[in-house]
Parts: C-alpha cells; structure tokens; sequence
C-alpha cells in the first residue's frame, strides 16, 4: 500500500478546515484511506528548525488520483459535498503540436502519450509534488518505469512537431539531466551502470536492445531518452508555466491512466484549471494515430437493484446517485428502470466493473452505517479434513504421553535437510526455490527431523531428556501432481538425554499404534499391523535404526512407513547437539 | 572450610543460650575463627524458626568496596603518584616515550593528566620533570579510607570515586535474633511428611512435624504440552465447526500462479508477484494447468479482454506467468480451487461454508513482526444473495465467539474482493482501534468464470493465527512463537486458550502496577 506524505496545513487549507489528529484519522477511516502518522506529533528538527509537520497517509493501490496532496483534497472535498468533481476538458491550441511515431519504436517501447499544461503556476511545493507523483507512479503503477515511463518538459525550450524514434544507441547525443558534457546514448548506459546511480536500475529494462527509444523536438533536440533520462536542455524548473508531458510505454492500458492522471492532479494549476492542451499523435504503423490524452468520461452502466441487493439497502435510483456524486462518479437514472448512466471520470481507472460502483455506493452510505444481518439460508454441515483430524488424535496422544509439541518451519537449508542428516540429494525429492533471501530458506523440507533438531539444539539449556514431537506437512517433487508436488503428513519425535533412549522412542511408536488400533505382528504372520525390522540408514548410528512396517486392512503388500533409530553422531555434531539422541519419522497418510 | 549445617545450628542456639539474644549475625564467629558466610546463616535462621526455636529480622546495609581497578591503586600507589616517582627518580627528567616503557602506555596517560593538573610536574625541553619533592597520595588515602571502614566521610570525593568507577555500593545483609517461643539448645528432629508407615504404626500421634512452607511452589507435573500456536488453531477450529464449516484441504504448500494469482483476477504485473514478495519455485518448473481449458481461457480472457460484466485489467495476459510454481502467499488459492469445484460439482452449485487454517509463505525480511512463514485462518461463505449486512453481522457474530465485540469495518483495497473490507477492533489495552482481519466479497470476474451462477455471491474473510495468539499470550517477536527458536520452557508452562476469557496481556487488572 503506498504511503503519501502530504503538508499538513497545505492539506487543511484545501480542505478549508482545521482537523484534530483524531478528526482527520476519523474522516480518513470512513473514506477509505489510513492515517498512518502526523508528524507535527512529534516533530522533525532540521538545523534547528522543525520540519513543516507531514500527515503520512497510506492509500489503496489502485487508486493512482489519490497519490498526491492535489488528488487527495479534491476526492476528500468532493466526498464531503465541498466541491463539485472536476470537469477536465481539452483546449486545442490554433496550432495543434504533433509528435510523429516511428515504426522502429515497435521494437523497444511502442507506445507514446503526450499533453501539454498552459500557465501552470508552480512553486516550491507544487514543484516538488509534481515531481513526487511521478515517483510513486513510477514505482507502483510504472513496475518501475518498465510498463510505463513520465517525462516533464519546458514546452518553451523546445519546438514542435516532435518525433518519437528508436535509434542505435551510438547514434542519440545529448546532454542528459544534470550533466555538463555531451554523452552518447551507449556510453551513458554504461556510466549509469558502473556509477552505482540511482537510474542503474533502469539500464536493464532497454540495455541490450539494438535500439533505444528517444524524443526529438523539430531541431533534433533530445527530449529524452525514455524511460531513463530526459535532456537537459528541455528540464523544467519552478518558473515553467508550459509544461509537455510525455508517457511512453509497453503497455497501452497504464499509459492512458498515467497520462491521465499526471493531467488531472496537476491541471488544478493551469491558467485556465482543468484544461489541458491535447497532442496530435501520428503512428500509422500500429493504427495508434489519435488526439493525446482522452479525457472524456468513461460511459457505463448499474443495475440499482444489485448495489441494493450487495448493501442490504432500498434506496432510489436518485439516491444512489447522491451517494455516487460524492465519490466523484457522476450517474443519472436511466429512461430504463433499473439502470444507472455512470460516468466515470479519467480519475478513476480502478472502476472495472459494477460492483466497483457498488463499493463506492456503500462506502459513501458509510459501512458501519449498513443494516447488520446473518447468512439465513446457508445452512450446512462442518467437516474436518481428514487427515488434519488423524494428525490431531496423534497430537494430543503424543502430549499426553509426556513429549512437548515443537513448530519449527516448513523452509529450511539445503544442508539441513540433507548432507547434516547424511542423506543425499539425488534430484528427485526435494523442491527448492529460486529466490530466497536466505540460506537458510533454500528447500521445502522433505523430512521433519532438520526442523526438530534445531529445536532442540535451541533449547540445549533445558531440563534432560528433552521430548519433542512434530506432526506437519513434508513437501516432495511429484510430476503426476498438476502442481508437480505434494505434500505428505508425518510425524516425528525426537529425545535427547545423556543416554540414547532407543527404547523411549520405541515406545512412543508403539503406543501410537496401539492408539490407531494398529497391532503388532510379525512379518512372517501376514497378519495386518505393524513390526520393525533393523535397516541400515546414514541419519541414524549402525545397528541401532529400524524401519517401520505396515500391513493395513485393504493392502496386498507391507510397506516402510516410518524409521527410528539412535541419531548418527555426525548428524547431532552438525546439528550442535550436545546429547545422544533417537528419532522416530512416520508417514501418516497411510493411517488414514 | 566452611561449618556444617549442625555446628552452625548448634552455634548461633549456644550463642543465644548465654546472650540471650544476637543484635547483629556479623559478630558472630566460628569457633576456629574463620568467617561465617551470611548466607549460610540465614539457611540456619530459617530452618530453626521453622521450629519456631528462634525468631530473627534481617538487618540490610550498604557498603563501599574497591573495585578491582581500586584495589590495584590501593596496592601500588595512584596513577598520578605512580608517575611521579618515576619522573622523580629520573634526574634529568625524562621523555613521554621513557615514562610509557617504565609505567605502561595506560598508567602514563592517565597518570600524566593527574600530574599536571596537581602540578606535580611539568614539561621542559621535551622533557618532563618534577615541580615538587614530595608528594601526598590523596587518592591512595581516600581508597584505604573505603576498604577500611566501608564508606568514605567526604561523600562529594565518593561520588567522584564512584563516577571513575573506583568504589560500588555493595548492599550485606546480617540478622539479629532472638529467642522463640520453643527455644531450646537441642534441635529436635521433625518428620517433614506423613508416611503410611507412621498410619499404620499410629506413630503420627507422637511425631512433631516440620512447619509447611506455603509459600514454596508445588512440584511441577511431568508430561508434554502442546503448542500455543496450535491451541489457540484448535479453538479457531471449534468455533468454525459450530458454525457449520467444513475444512478444506490445504495441504498443498506448491501452487501454481493460476491458482495462487490468476484465477483470483490478480494481475499479472502486481506487486504481489514481484520477487521480493514471493517465493517462486526453481525445481520442479511449470506448473500443468487444470484440464478445463475452457475455464483457463476464460480466466486468461477476463484479465486481457474483460467479459461478465467487467472491462478486465486490458493487458497482454502470458501462459508462461500462469505455469510459474510458487509456494503458496495465501491459502485463498485453496479457497478458489475449492469454490472452482463448488461451481463444477455434479448436481450444481449448493451453499456452502468452508475454512482453513494453515501455513502461508512470503519471501520478506524478517523481523519482530515478520516470518518467511506463518498461518493464515481463512473463511468462506458461498450462498446466492449474501449482502455487505451479512458479511458485517456474520464477523460479529464469529469475532463474539473470541470475545471481540465492538467492530468497525474500513474500505481497503484487495484485487480479488470488492468490496473489501479491513476489520478494527477497539482494544481496550492499547486503547485504540486495531486491525484484526480482513474480508470481503470476491469479484465476479474471479467467481463467473469459475461457472457460479450470477445471484452467487462468496463472503471470504482472513486473518493471521500469529497476531491473535502473540495478543493473547503477550509475545512480541513472533520467533518466540513459530519456528525452531521458541523455547520448550514457554511451550510448557502457556495457559489452556479460552479466547472468551482475558489471558496474558488483556488480564493485566485495572490498575495494578504496571511490570
């Protein structure tokens, strides 16, 4: 969720009142937005003088209008019914710029949108709200200027018609923003790269293509070389009043809202408010040619009777209307009975649907306002999950026999899960992940021993014999799965004494069998239930491990369902265990 | 060596035999002269009051001592003083270099500063050299003053002292004592337990018994416990089961993109997917899709195309995106295959009401509030009709049954629910309002593609196992909870979870003192 940092008494001046802390938290909270901290509360002191107090307010993601103090207090005086929606309308100039769109640009960064602000009146603090838009655009809905990159430029610097190119990289010259020298486009990739710049993580997104996109003005200025750095000729300062706004993108649905918004936020301060210059795009190659940006409201359709229906409500189509008014949609009942003509405004790209019109209806009503009632009809029966209701009768067995329940993690090291047991990954069992920020999250476990173990090795002060127990999920590779895993329950126990303790945990297995009903036999019987037999397994010392062997009701051969054994000694070294220890490990799935 | 329990009964009983009474435990001495240990002497006063021989009241002083830096002074002399004399004994003076080979770096550092202050030296030619003969230890004084008599009678040079931390108050403690009102030189022997052999015998009669300590704490019962964690899963699971719900099987940590963000109209480019957010899956690679073909490319048509009723999201939706593995950020994948299969179920949709309680992966940096693991506790509600009411009475009703009653639902954003709905909680403790859950209803482009009748609409609400549990059992770094760290000491001794009751933290009374 982004949060914007907004001047407090700028804010309050918009809104044309003062608010309390609290007040302010209040109205937040019932438009849908979180004060997330003032801090004239406790104010920042620089050289002396403290910091003009911020409110810090955290906003839903998919509201671009609300990214700035000018979206911000217009949507919050419209939802207060102290001013009227923006009306944002085109202005053509007598002579119309054109920006020309090269068929090249289809090969690195294919779309573009421009428009142009007159007698914009910035100063200091608007300037920098300008410039903070464009970051948290950039951030969020730009993935990083990927999708979508912003270039401001002074208008009066530079001259139409302008052209959108994609050029060699050794061929576009310029002198970037805020450097002196002249650098070719290539070279440039290269100093923001090595210089550890704050742009070097932009380098990546056009680095190796053969060709980079790049704005020229009608005397083969560079404008900029999106979506790293505009020149330094055309930059705009605190005195620009006409502002050229450029978008270019790969993306043709985030360019139109990041164009918009740009227009809508900062039009508020055109000579005329509102009005914004459009740009006659030409770029035949990709039927793209078109008058830049689009500003006309989006015409849809909503059935009063289902936002009645979701909120519980019986209002009139006139009455959604109101409510709509307030959260800047603007709807009129419709010749048909049930249906709403909605507007929705270029500031609200977030609208897809009607139960989006529906949301603002009922945040407007007030949630907390909703009548309160109960899901009448769903009457239905509860269920566990089967195996969750095995491992839980297991569970509690287990506690009552005397052994405390650990809950290590799921993700562990390669190294633990493997060579410490001195088991080996032959590729086939393990699922790893690509990205961890951790060794320490390198594999799902396919064994709950790692996880127990290091439980132990954490408590090593406690009171000897440590009993603990696991019963959870182990992952592994399984190519038939649509997911190409599955999970398996297990239950694993671990003591730790001064002496071994093979027979405790041997116990432990018996009367968990004998709590499943499960009887012990022979292998020779061919009787159903369960006998161990000595194996020969590297996680457990020689001569002291057996498997576990399983003959259930409906199964024509045994099976290995578990291991136990006195813990190998190199096992316990690598897992810093000071004591001798036995493990026990068993499927449950088999018990089920 | 030190006395036996015995000679130092039988010592301090004499003692009190023929003074009738000992006004201060530090007068006394064994009768070889070697010093009794307090300590040891309160262990006797306590078990011959026990017998009611004896009555005692402690006695508590504070004290001066050396500290071990202190005590070097005292033995060779101040810093100051130290390198005076060397400076003395060198007639022609000598250089900083020679006083720090014969006194040590440290000793002529501190020392010097000492020195030229008190002008006791001064530098000539590069040299140093004495101003003065003779010169009186002050500090060496003052410090033998301390070990001396415990205290020092100018208290303005003691707190210097204490400041260059050459003194520390130590606090002793000795007793004085008197007769009880059973005081006698011998110690008669008293039987600490009722046995059956003294039933049997009937000897119980004529026993004398050890007064009980009440006070003492009673020997703790062996056996295991069971996690927190999962406890307070348990009663999360009783209050679903009343409800009517039915669990689902979550036992799929491995999810595909499709189930995990597609299928919930998650777009392709959001955050959630980046990967500082979540864990995606090296080995195996490529997910399989499910067979229904039909309702992938309706999936894939609603993000690029819209369609029921929505514009969709109008981008260039990727097949290679979807078949990315990931473990699993919410169990919602779960929930969406499951509603998936409530739609396609033979004989048609019927009502429902499902929950899960399991664990979740995220990739972040951990810290006191955060795990690359923990688990969410989900609900799920599908029904024709459900309204923003029923939703909102149903979280009443559901958080009552945990003693949470005065909620406030706040407008949130979430890309497969809308409305979606945070869930505060006023908390008296804290006094303010907290999030406590999230909720909504799911998008109809997440639900009719699935093949839900158009009137179904699906309540979901979630929240975190961690934060209620680390609430009521006053944890504040979740790795004291969850993961390899917790401690079997805090597994064992954790109350039973009655969510309807106060515990830990919410328990603390109205004005007691704070810890």
């Amino acid at each position: 969720m982004p949060t914007v940092n907004v001047d407090k008494a700028d804010l309050f001046e918009l809104l044309g009142r003062e608010y309390t802390t609290e007040e302010f938290d209040e109205l937040c909270f019932d438009f849908g937005i979180e004060l997330d901290e003032d801090t004239s509360l406790d104010p920042v002191i620089v050289n002396g003088v403290p910091e003009r107090p911020l409110l810090k307010i955290d906003i839903p993601a998919n509201r671009y209008d609300l990214l700035c103090i000018e979206g911000i207090a217009t949507s919050l005086n419209v939802f207060r019914g102290k001013q009227e929606p923006p009306n944002f309308r085109l202005v053509e100039a007598k002579e119309p710029i054109t920006l020309t769109v090269k068929p090249e640009t289809e090969q690195i960064r294919p779309y573009v949108a421009v428009a142009v602000l007159r007698g914009v009146k910035f100063n200091p603090r608007r300037y920098s709200s300008f410039i903070a838009l464009q970051d948290k655009l950039h951030n969020n809905l730009c993935r990083n200027r990927s999708l979508v990159a912003i270039g401001t430029h002074d208008l009066d610097t530079v001259k139409g018609p302008f052209t959108y190119e994609a050029l060699k990289p050794e061929e576009i010259k310029f002198v970037p923003l805020s450097q002196t020298k002249e650098w070719n486009a290539k070279d440039l990739m290269e100093h923001y790269e090595q210089e550890k710049s704050h742009l070097g993580r932009y380098v990546p997104i056009i680095k190796d293509s053969p060709v980079y996109p790049v704005i020229y003005d009608a005397e083969r200025r560079v404008c900029s070389l999106p979506p790293i750095i505009n020149s330094e000729h055309s930059k705009i300062s605190l005195d620009t009043t006409n502002v050229l706004i450029e978008c270019t993108a790969t993306d043709k649905t985030k360019l139109e809202v990041v164009i918009n918004t740009m227009v809508a936020m900062f039009s508020v301060y055109c000579a005329e408010p509102f009005t914004i210059e459009p740009v006659n795009i030409v770029s035949e190659h990709n039927g793209c040619t078109r008058q830049s940006p689009n500003v006309t409201p989006r015409k849809t359709t909503a059935e009063a009777s289902y936002i009645n229906s979701v909120c519980g409500l019986k209002l009139s189509n006139e009455e959604i209307c109101t409510l709509l008014k307030r959260m800047s949609l603007a709807a009129t009942p419709s010749s048909q009975n049930d249906i709403l003509d909605v507007s929705i405004p270029i500031t609200r790209a977030d609208i897809l649907h009607q139960c989006d019109i529906m949301e603002d209806a009922a945040i407007a009503y007030g949630y907390n306002n909703l009548p309160h009632t109960f899901p009448a009809n769903s009457a239905t029966v509860g269920q566990p999950f089967p195996i969750n209701k095995l491992s839980d009768i297991i569970r509690r067995e287990a506690a009552q026999a005397g052994w405390t329940e650990v809950m290590p993690l799921i993700l562990c090291s390669h190294d633990e899960n493997f060579s410490w047991l001195n088991r080996k990954d032959d590729g086939t069992q393990a699922v790893k992940l690509a990205n961890p920020k951790t060794a320490e999250y390198q594999v799902v476990r396919t064994s709950l021993l790692p996880g127990v173990l290091k439980t132990v090795r954490e408590n090593r002060k406690e009171a000897l014999p440590i009993k603990v127990f696991e019963a959870s999920d182990v992952v592994f590779k399984d190519e038939r799965e649509e997911r190409r895993a599955r999970n398996e329950r297990r239950f694993c126990a671990v003591w730790a004494s001064k002496t071994a303790g093979f027979e405790v945990v041997h116990g432990l297995l018996d009367r968990i069998m004998r709590m499943l009903s499960v009887n012990p036999t022979d292998k020779s019987s061919k009787q159903t239930g369960y006998w161990i037999e000595e194996t020969d397994d590297g996680t457990f010392f020689p001569g002291r491990a057996a498997n576990v062997w399983y003959l259930g009701e409906e199964m024509e051969e045994a099976v290995v369902v578990g291991v136990f054994g006195v813990l190998h000694p190199e096992v316990l070294e690598k897992f810093e265990i000071p004591f001798a220890c036995s493990g026990l490990e068993l499927n449950l799935e088999v018990f089920l | 060596m030190a006395p036996s329990t015995e000679s130092l009964q039988s010592l301090i009983l004499t003692t009190l035999d023929t003074d009738s009474s000992i006004p201060d435990t530090l007068s006394l001495t064994s009768p070889d002269g070697t010093t009794l240990e307090q300590l040891q002497i309160q262990g006797a006063l306590n078990s011959l009051a026990a017998r009611e021989m004896l009555t005692y009241k402690n006695i508590t002083r504070d004290t001066w001592v050396l500290t071990p830096e202190a005590e070097g002074l005292l033995a060779e002399g101040s810093y100051e003083a130290r390198v005076f004399e060397v400076v003395r004994a060198a007639l022609e003076g000598l250089t900083i270099q020679d006083l720090q080979a014969k006194v040590g770096k440290e000793v002529a550092g501190l020392g010097q500063k000492a020195a030229f202050r008190n002008k006791w030296i001064k530098q000539d030619n590069g040299k140093l050299v004495k101003c003065v003969d003779e010169v009186e230890d002050v500090t060496q004084a003052q410090l033998k003053e301390v070990k001396e008599t415990g205290n020092l009678k100018n208290a303005k040079v003691l707190a210097d002292l204490k400041k260059r931390k050459l003194v520390a108050l130590q606090k002793s403690l000795s007793f004085s004592v008197e007769k009880g009102p059973k005081f006698s030189t011998t110690i008669q022997k008293l039987e600490t337990d009722l046995t059956a052999e003294m039933i049997a015998s009937g000897s119980w009669r004529k026993t004398e018994f050890k007064k009980y300590n009440f006070n003492a704490q009673g020997v703790p019962p062996a056996g295991g416990a069971l996690h927190p964690l999962m406890k307070v899963r348990e009663e999360f699971r009783n209050i679903f089961f009343e409800m009517g719900f039915q669990e689902m099987p979550t036992n799929k940590f491995v999810e595909s993109s499709f189930w995990n963000f597609d299928a919930l109209f998650v777009p392709q480019q959001h955050p959630a997917r980046d990967m500082q957010d979540t864990f995606f899956i090296k080995d195996p690679q490529g997910a399989g899709l499910p067979d229904d073909k039909e309702y992938v490319q309706r999936v894939a048509d609603v993000h690029e195309k819209g369609g029921f009723g929505s514009i969709g999201y109008r981008y260039p939706y990727k097949e290679e995106e979807t078949e990315k593995l990931v473990l699993r950020t919410h169990t919602t994948s779960i929930s969406t295959n499951i509603l998936y299969k409530l739609a396609n179920a033979p004989g048609g949709f019927k009502p429902a009401k499902y929950f899960s309680i399991d664990r979740v992966f995220r990739n972040e940096s951990v810290d006191a509030t955060h795990l690359a693991e923990f688990h969410q506790v989900e609900g799920v509600i599908a029904d024709y009709n459900l309204t923003l009411g029923d939703l909102i009475g149903f979280m009443e009703t559901f958080f009552a049954k945990m003693g949470v009653t005065n909620l406030r639902f706040k407008a949130a954003y979430n890309p497969y629910t809308e409305p979606s709905m945070e869930i505060f909680s006023y908390h008296s403790g804290l006094k303010r309002w907290v999030e406590i859950g999230n909720s909504g209803l799911f998008r109809p482009e997440m639900l009719e593609p699935m093949g839900l009748p158009k009137g179904v609409r699906v309540i979901g609400w979630g929240l975190s196992l961690e934060r209620p549990t680390m609430i009521k059992y006053g944890v504040d770094n979740i790795r004291e909870l969850l993961g390899h760290k917790v401690s079997l000491g805090f597994i064992g001794s954790n109350p039973a979870v009655r969510l309807d009751k106060k515990m830990g933290r919410e328990a603390v009374k109205e004005g007691a003192a704070a810890e």
